[in-house]
């Protein structure tokens, strides 16, 4: 296969992740859509690695990984705070700011 | 098998693989900064719970003024120009000029970060895991128990900010934009206060955040694809060479720039700015508004001076668009606020908007004025969230605008100097905020921008409108009975004083500091 597949299917993926972020209700499946985007990423870059034959792409991935165990990390504390507070976890309702 | 020969190539070689050179002079600041940081987490750790207050605020105060005067001796001496830590970060007079910008405010934030007078507890949660009106709250706030977790999470954000604008590969920039936001999402959500809506800022924050840092992930993915490399010259010598895919370009161009125009609030990727400014703890919202801005800016101009200078025909339009929706909308949405915190986050867009025109004017000069704004502005905006702070009545800060009626007649003197701040983010002469738009505004002219200066002064005039409207409300309404007090602390006042004297001094004298920027751009940014 050529790498052209894989990056049709990470542009798949980001954007299912980007659709996912703007349509769904509950805080937990709007972050897991942004990791959706962070992994589509890691696939766009492993596949522009192979075309280019250096290896920048390869290590930007493990990079990313890193940084994306980071922000699960901020981002449950959030989310969970959140949750034990108000005892739900729909964007939806935190709403106090507004206009 | 390209990629395979040369990762045999690479373990053939077995442990001949060259150590990176590191230039540990030139980075001093930031590592400074950073070693600042892992020891207040140690401090956390091993430290006694009453002692640990005493033993952050002097490692923080000391880290900033050590790397800011680093840096002045890095400027001063060598005058650098070139790239450091294997190309990963530029150290040159733009990015110097930046970073002891940045260290600067964030050395006036930690005032108000580190204020505890006046009232007890300062402005941070005792604990923010105890949920909001629960006993243990009511526990830990009679048992006088005082976060300083606040302490290493600023550390690493300001270190995260004085990377931004360094990066000098798109890896690089990415990482320190999520080493900057993510102490700043928690950060938000640690108000002492109204902790529903500091918990919910916090949340609004980091989806959207996140959000955005993926756009400019895949931004980044696309220009490697385009150039084979993430290096931002690299990146700039494909393009001359006119080579490549040119969907790849633009798309992660576009994308790139969605994730960069998020952090400064640029319209349309403005809608957390106000939500979070309002529900964050306000020496947060000053350390957002003054030091997050600076970076961002930052690292848009090396981006757009170093990357896109020759695919300027091609971003003109779209930049050109933001900057009108940014200015516009800005000051038109900012009249129609209560709450006074909103209404600084509104005005902090419509600023932004008029520093995207310096970084369109793509000139020395645009630089030089756009370095000198943003100097000035973060000043301003600090004393006046620094004054915010101040105004408080039983349930914490004051802030809606009608509870600062009469504010003139019980406290004549905070109320002028709110009203001096506001008359300078007004930007009328002889403060820091006339000569910042001035010096912005003749840039763009010169670069060809006239229709965006004519937009820019009639938003100035809307914004005029109601920065004045609520001197108005403090000088000539009849203060409530039951009206806010002012409770100052030695080290807000201290912040304030701070605020005044340099929006004052970059007002009157303003040429000694605008030479400087106009020096430390001389080379422009190193590639």
């Amino acid at each position: 296969m050529s790498p052209g597949h894989y990056l049709a299917l990470s542009a798949v993926l980001f954007t299912i992740g980007a659709f996912g972020v703007l349509v769904r209700r509950n805080a937990i499946v709007v972050f897991m859509c942004v990791e959706l985007m962070l992994n589509a990423t890691n696939l766009a870059f492993v596949s522009f690695s192979r075309m280019h034959g250096n290896l920048d792409g390869q290590i930007i991935a493990f990079f990313v990984m890193v940084v994306a165990a980071a922000e699960v990390v901020v981002g449950l504390a959030i989310i969970m705070t959140v949750f034990r507070t108000r005892r739900s976890s729909s964007v939806d309702d935190v709403n106090l700011l507004k206009y | 098998m390209n990629t395979g020969t040369q990762v045999s190539a690479v373990l053939a070689q077995g442990g001949d693989i060259p150590a990176p050179h590191i230039e540990y002079g030139q980075l001093a600041p930031m590592l400074l900064v950073f070693g600042a940081a892992i020891l207040g987490v140690l401090v956390e750790a091993f430290v006694g719970r009453t002692a640990r207050y005493w033993a952050q605020v002097p490692i923080a105060f000391l880290a900033l003024a050590g790397a800011f005067a680093w840096t002045i001796v890095l400027a001063w001496r060598d005058n650098p120009h070139e790239v450091a830590a294997e190309g990963a970060l530029g150290v040159d007079g733009p990015t110097l000029f930046l970073q002891g910008t940045i260290l600067v405010l964030a050395l006036v934030s930690l005032l108000l970060i580190a204020e505890r007078g006046g009232r007890a507890g300062g402005h941070f949660a005792a604990q923010a895991s105890a949920l909001p009106g629960s006993e243990a709250e009511q526990r830990t706030a009679q048992a006088g128990i005082t976060q300083t977790e606040v302490f290493p999470l600023m550390m690493f954000a300001v270190g995260g900010m004085l990377m931004f604008p360094a990066a000098n590969d798109l890896l690089t920039m990415f990482v320190a934009l999520e080493v900057l936001s993510l102490p700043l999402y928690l950060l938000c959500g640690l108000a002492r206060r109204r902790r529903l809506l500091s918990q919910e800022a916090a949340v609004k924050y980091f989806l959207l955040g996140a959000f955005s840092s993926a756009f400019f992930l895949y931004g980044t993915a696309l220009l490697y694809g385009y150039a084979g490399s993430v290096r931002l010259s690299d990146i700039s010598a494909q393009i001359s060479k006119d080579a490549g895919s040119e969907t790849l370009l633009l798309a992660g161009a576009a994308l790139l720039s969605v994730g960069l125009l998020f952090k400064l609030g640029g319209v349309p990727f403005h809608m957390w700015k106000p939500d979070v400014y309002q529900g964050a703890p306000t020496p947060i919202t000053a350390l957002m508004a003054s030091c997050t801005v600076v970076s961002a800016f930052g690292a848009i101009l090396r981006v757009y001076y170093v990357v896109f200078e020759t695919l300027e025909w091609d971003w003109r339009p779209f930049m050109w668009g933001v900057a009108i929706l940014t200015m516009a909308i800005g000051s038109i949405i900012a009249i129609t606020q209560t709450d006074i915190k909103r209404m600084l986050a509104y005005s902090s867009i419509a600023h932004a908007g008029f520093l995207l025109m310096g970084v369109i004017a793509a000139s020395p000069h645009g630089l030089s004025s756009t370095l000198f704004y943003l100097l000035a502005y973060g000043f301003t905006s600090v004393g006046a969230f620094a004054v915010v702070t101040m105004v408080r009545d039983a349930g914490g800060e004051a802030g809606h605008l009608s509870r600062w009626a009469g504010l003139g007649k019980r406290s004549p003197v905070v109320a002028g100097v709110f009203a001096f701040f506001l008359l300078a983010f007004a930007g009328i002469p002889l403060t820091s905020g006339f000569t910042g738009k001035f010096a912005v505004f003749k840039a763009a002219v010169e670069a060809g921008a006239t229709p965006l200066v004519i937009v820019a002064v009639v938003s100035s005039a809307v914004a005029a409108f109601f920065y004045v409207r609520v001197i108005v409300v403090m000088f000539f309404s009849e203060p409530d009975a039951d009206g806010p007090v002012v409770v100052a602390g030695p080290a807000t006042a201290v912040a304030v004083a701070v605020g005044v004297t340099a929006t004052v001094v970059l007002g009157v004298l303003p040429q000694p500091v605008l030479d400087l920027a106009g020096q430390a751009t001389t080379h422009m940014f190193v590639r």
